[in-house]
């Protein structure tokens, strides 16, 4: 069924008219930043250009400490979720102990509750052993959040490994964690990839736990402190926009540079089951 | 974020391990793999959750000995107008940021219907970049965009619509809408993107047989298009509506529920309840009451969109 050029054009006119309403905000989020002191103005370009906001914003906003935290929060996060949850997966999926299929569930119910069926609890629990405004808290509190998606994910992957080939392992005699490691891992680079893709971009982007987890300004992640900036700095428009888009730099490059690995995860994730 | 489906027993299932043979030994070997995961989330959500519901039913203001009251909180959340108000808002967010974006999305797959289109993989980067943006961000950009003198009122003026110009986030009558609209925004591209992807996996010769039929290209979408994207629809729904139930960072940003309490979220306010006014026992109610709208709202688009057998 070949479509007459006609409907083609129509097509990609629409398609383009919605990138560019999805492109706008920011267009004009970076033309804001980049306009020089005392001007106004929504999507015309600046008559003087400045980086100055920046520099200004950076300072202003202490993003020093807080890109550090995020940091640190993104390195604990990050590398536990995707170990933890390529054991578990291993497990649920290969070995299947009794009650996996429970288990499973229980993983399951967790990708619908809200965090703030979680986040008042959590709070009083962390605190009462110390671990409040710290990292470690913030921390496992994102993990516990991830885990259900992570692990329904390797779930899947591992579920689809042809069967025959751990039982070749098995025959050999390999054990349950030398087949994990040397059968099923190098052939899980693509579906590892994906999972570091999105746990890196969703841990950067978490507002709510830090907001009530941290309370020292110094230890605030990127999002949350702008989260704060906002109620500062809230009519200073270049500020705002400057910091934004100092938030939003990595997220942005990490999705460039993975977007095919993103948009994997983000569509089979979702179709999968 | 959350991105789910709930089935995820049932498929794999071809083969069956010995499971019943597996010797204690292999058991605790195949349990030791899944425990670390399980112990984290079950301490740090699992239990955490339960912990909130004994909260609900509890007078306590985080401090002092607390006093059990039943359920009193939850009457409390469905007779004080400012908590119930803030259920109503959320359900005209799921106007917002589920039905609108799906029918964009079902608009732009039914556009791309039949033969591929070229480029989609530039389009897709594009689509899917409100997915990866913090919302804290996506808020700000919209205070600007939405600012009495902004530029959204700035244009309006410029095509001689100016008598429509408002400060769209500060007026009680559009500021809803408006934090609405933010969520259609970025929930749109994901359910194009969904849509229009699934879309491509339809049988062509379904298309060509129901043209064969005479079908229109209405008729051809309504019978071809739409059953085939059953699963994706379902998908984008329950992601959307969870989306807007559960909204938290945006309103935070662009409203902070105001003005006059017209855009409170039951998410803004188990905040605030629980950690400015220490109405523990209400913020856990609320919590609660989410927790189960949400589990509603789930199950009704499984059940409504699930294959007939």
């Amino acid at each position: 069924m070949k479509s007459s050029p006609a409907v083609l054009l129509a097509r990609h006119i629409v398609l383009v008219l919605f990138a560019v309403a999805f492109l706008i905000p920011f267009v004009g989020i970076v033309l804001s930043a980049l306009r020089g002191d005392s001007e106004t103005g929504g999507f015309q370009l600046p008559h003087t250009w400045t980086l100055e906001n920046f520099a200004i914003a950076w300072e202003q906003g202490r993003f020093s400490d807080l890109m550090l935290s995020s940091v640190i929060v993104g390195a604990i996060v990050v590398p536990s979720t995707l170990v933890l949850a390529t054991l578990a997966g291993y497990g649920l999926a290969v070995l299947r102990p009794m009650g996996h299929s429970a288990i499973m569930t229980t993983f399951v119910i967790g990708l619908t509750l809200p965090t703030e069926l979680v986040i008042i609890a959590l709070y009083y629990n962390l605190d009462s052993v110390g671990f409040t405004n710290n990292y470690m808290g913030v921390a496992l509190a994102e993990i516990a959040l991830f885990l259900p998606f992570s692990v329904y994910w390797m779930h899947t992957h591992f579920s689809g490994v042809p069967r025959a080939l751990i039982e070749s392992g098995r025959i050999d005699g390999a054990s349950d964690w030398r087949i994990l490691r040397q059968l099923m891992l190098p052939i899980s680079k693509p579906a590892l990839t994906t999972l570091v893709v999105l746990l890196s971009i969703w841990a950067w982007n978490q507002f709510l736990i830090v907001l009530v987890l941290m309370q020292s300004p110094t230890r605030r992640t990127a999002v949350a402190g702008l989260g704060y900036f906002v109620g500062e700095y809230g009519t200073d428009i270049p500020l705002l926009a400057a910091a934004s888009l100092i938030v939003v730099a990595p997220v942005v490059v990490v999705y460039l540079l993975f977007q095919r690995s993103f948009v994997a995860g983000i569509t089979q994730g979702a179709i999968k089951g | 974020m959350a991105l789910l489906s709930l089935r995820a027993e049932g498929r794999t299932t071809k083969w069956r391990p010995a499971t019943r043979s597996l010797s204690p030994r292999r058991y605790f070997g195949a349990i030791a793999f899944v425990a670390p995961a399980l112990l984290i989330y079950l301490a740090f959500s699992i239990w955490p959750a339960f912990n909130t519901l004994y909260y609900s039913m509890l007078d306590w203001d985080g401090l002092n000995v607390a006093e059990w009251v039943g359920f009193e909180n939850y009457a409390k959340v469905f007779t004080e107008p400012e908590l119930f108000n803030s259920i109503l808002h959320s359900l005209v967010l799921v106007f917002f940021f589920a039905v609108l974006p799906i029918a964009f999305g079902l608009l732009l797959a039914g556009l791309l219907m039949g033969s591929g289109t070229r480029g989609m993989s530039a389009f897709r980067v594009i689509y899917f970049l409100p997915q990866v943006i913090p919302l804290v961000a996506v808020g700000i950009a919209w205070r600007w965009l939405y600012a009495e003198n902004g530029p959204l009122n700035e244009f309006l003026e410029t095509i001689g619509l100016g008598a429509l110009a408002a400060p769209w986030l500060a007026g009680t009558d559009t500021a809803l809408i408006a934090l609405g609209l933010v969520g259609t925004w970025g929930m749109s591209g994901l359910c194009m993107m969904l849509f229009v992807s699934g879309a491509q996996k339809i049988d062509s010769s379904l298309y060509e047989a129901a043209a064969m039929d005479g079908a229109g290209p209405i008729r051809r979408f309504v019978s071809v298009t739409l059953p085939g994207l059953r699963g994706e629809i379902s998908i984008a729904a329950v992601i959307t509506t969870i989306a807007a139930l559960s909204s938290f960072d945006l309103v935070y940003v662009t409203t902070s529920g105001g003005p006059e309490s017209a855009t409170t979220v039951p998410g803004l306010l188990v905040y605030r309840l629980a950690f400015t006014y220490e109405r523990i026992g209400h913020a856990a109610a609320l919590a609660i009451v989410l927790t189960v709208l949400i589990l509603i709202f789930v199950s009704v688009i499984r059940r409504l969109t699930k294959e007939k057998a």
